[in-house]
């Protein structure tokens, strides 16, 4: 880091007292909505560990069902991994390559001419894999009578760096309000396993995908930018004036703007005197929305 | 003379009004048990925080014998206690109530309701009208009530200590942003602080009661207080957990607080209403002199 960037930096974070408040999110949202199980997709990467850890402490690792779910090109490094969380944790596991549910599908929209594929078609075939294993987690939620519990960080949500209805589909989301690197430090903490914290952060879409790599900057970079224009609310010329490059501040306030709709319900035409999340609001938890078995 | 004060650090069920009765009088059973001359209960306690479009659902009326019922079984303690209130001309106002006996003997209606930010409360209900104390009699004597953002206001426990106030009651629902951080840390730093601060300059002893729990992912911290009216912690619940303390004041600690540095004898109320007229009239855009309509 350049000393410039002091005036710019990470989102701190006390990793005890964000654990202490998550686990507490956790026990808090499976009580009133009426479950006692999570399941959640264990990729071997920080964000997905650093949930079946605090799942685990939630609700103990016999309570949690993490599930691995290769496709056919996923780096063998990633099963590794996953299963070091899993045996660090003693969690239930299950294995579903969805390899023979994802080919038809891509074959329907490969090109079979070009010889290397494209971006924008890597990123529908990426989609197709995401929401594949979408639909894998919510029939084992069904099957083990669980919610799923999300994966996502904030840094993710706020870049749009997700698929909608893939893996940004959960019932809840523990670590959704922390910064990827904030997250690090709190997988650090949990005491994840060092395989995982050291390795560089890969959705594991195609061979040599880094989420560094394809958003093209550093999460350190991403964070202090992120949260200088997200949580200080600083204008562009602020982060530029505390030493972050334009160029930078610029795409990542623009990439926040374009990606509004991945983090908001659909809009509604409004019609009627009353509209769900127009002015029919209602908090998710409240009497008679338990699941009562 | 000494008395003592029991505070409930309780943490609601969102929207169950007979859940949340039965937490309550089991809290102001205990507090009997502890000997306590007053029970103080949560911003909301009969309700829960995060209400929305259930508050009309949730509203009770001042003169419900639900309500008074919480303190028939004690006899002589007094009951602060806060709930959704709906007024006689149905304004629906996040009150907390006085309670003794069985009977109502004195109340308040939050007067800001924090509309940003993650709060939304005008939108659901509406503001109360008046600043009052309470005279509950020997040992607390007068009581000025108020609901958490109130004291976000200095004019309010300013007008109550001037009004006579021997104990001001604070009941809260905060929930903690940032949690988690330093920055979450130094919020409630705060709110100690501003509550240190009124205590010694209103020479007046206070009690701040905050819920504990969590709704909707905003988790509540706790941390309720007992002040003396030098300032000084008495007693102080932890943070995030439900709790119960208990702390002791003595009046007579008051008396010489008052002797000893007489600010509230010295405070100059003419002065500050000629000032705070002349500001109503040049926010207004009148002209220095002239009368408002």
């Amino acid at each position: 880091m350049s000393a410039s960037l002091e005036r710019a930096p990470l989102p701190a974070i006390e990793s005890a007292q964000a654990v202490a408040v998550i686990v507490g999110f956790i026990r808090s949202q499976l009580e009133q909505a009426g479950f006692s199980r999570l399941v959640l997709g264990l990729s071997g990467g920080v964000d997905s560990a650093a949930v079946a850890y605090l799942c685990a402490a939630a609700i103990g690792a016999e309570n949690v069902l993490a599930i691995r779910m290769p496709y056919r090109t996923s780096s063998e490094a990633s099963e590794t991994d996953a299963l070091r969380v899993v045996t660090a944790l003693g969690c239930r596991t299950e294995r579903v390559e969805i390899t023979p549910m994802v080919d038809p599908m891509l074959a329907l929209i490969s090109e079979p001419d070009a010889p290397v594929p494209s971006d924008e078609l890597n990123v529908r075939r990426g989609n197709v894999m995401a929401r594949q294993r979408m639909i894998v987690l919510y029939d084992r939620s069904a099957a083990f009578d669980a919610l799923v519990a999300g994966t996502g960080n904030k840094t993710e949500a706020l870049l749009g760096y997700g698929t909608l209805h893939g893996d940004m589909a959960a019932g809840l989301a523990p670590i959704g309000d922390l910064y990827k690197t904030q997250l690090r430090a709190v997988a650090t903490h949990l005491g994840v396993p060092s395989e995982i914290l050291d390795k560089p952060p890969s959705a594991d879409l195609w061979p040599g995908q880094t989420d560094e790599g394809e958003l093209g900057r550093s999460y350190d970079l991403l964070d202090r930018t992120l949260f200088a224009l997200v949580d200080r609310r600083w204008t562009v010329d602020r982060c530029v004036s505390a030493g972050l490059e334009r160029d930078l501040v610029e795409w990542v306030a623009s990439r926040v703007a374009r990606m509004e709709f991945k983090r908001q319900q659909p809009p509604v035409a409004k019609l009627s005197l009353r509209t769900p999340g127009i002015d029919h609001l209602y908090p998710r938890r409240r009497p008679g929305s338990r699941r009562e078995r | 003379m000494e008395y003592r004060i029991a505070l409930a650090q309780v943490a609601p069920r969102l929207g169950d009004l007979d859940a949340n009765l039965e937490i309550a009088s089991r809290a102001v059973r205990r507090a009997a048990d502890e000997g306590a001359a007053l029970a103080v209960l949560p911003e909301l306690a009969l309700t829960g925080y995060l209400l929305q479009d259930l508050v009309p659902e949730v509203a009770i009326r001042a003169d419900d014998d639900r309500l008074a019922s919480l303190s028939r079984e004690t006899p002589g303690m007094l009951v602060a206690i806060g709930f959704v209130e709906e007024t006689d001309d149905h304004r629906y106002c996040n009150t907390v109530a006085m309670l003794r006996d069985g009977e109502l003997i004195g109340l308040h209606r939050k007067v800001y309701l924090p509309t940003y930010g993650l709060f939304d409360e005008g939108r659901f209900t509406r503001p109360g009208e008046r600043i009052r104390t309470h005279d509950a009699g020997a040992p607390v004597g007068r009581i000025g009530l108020s609901v958490c953002e109130d004291f976000w206001h200095p004019s309010l426990p300013m007008i109550q200590a001037l009004d006579g106030a021997d104990l001001l009651v604070n009941v809260a629902a905060g929930p903690s942003r940032a949690p988690g951080s330093d920055a979450g840390l130094v919020a409630i730093a705060s709110w100690h602080k501003m509550q240190d601060t009124y205590a010694l300059l209103g020479s007046v002893p206070l009690a701040f009661c905050n819920r504990a729990g969590d709704e909707e992912g905003l988790t509540f911290w706790g941390g309720s207080r007992v002040v003396a009216a030098d300032g000084s912690t008495v007693v102080e619940a932890p943070l995030w957990e439900e709790a119960f303390v208990v702390g002791t004041l003595d009046t007579d600690d008051v008396r010489m607080q008052r002797y000893g540095l007489p600010l509230l004898a010295d405070e100059r109320l003419e002065l500050t209403r000629r000032e705070i007229d002349r500001i109503i009239g040049e926010r207004a855009g009148l002209a220095v002199g002239e009368a408002p309509e």
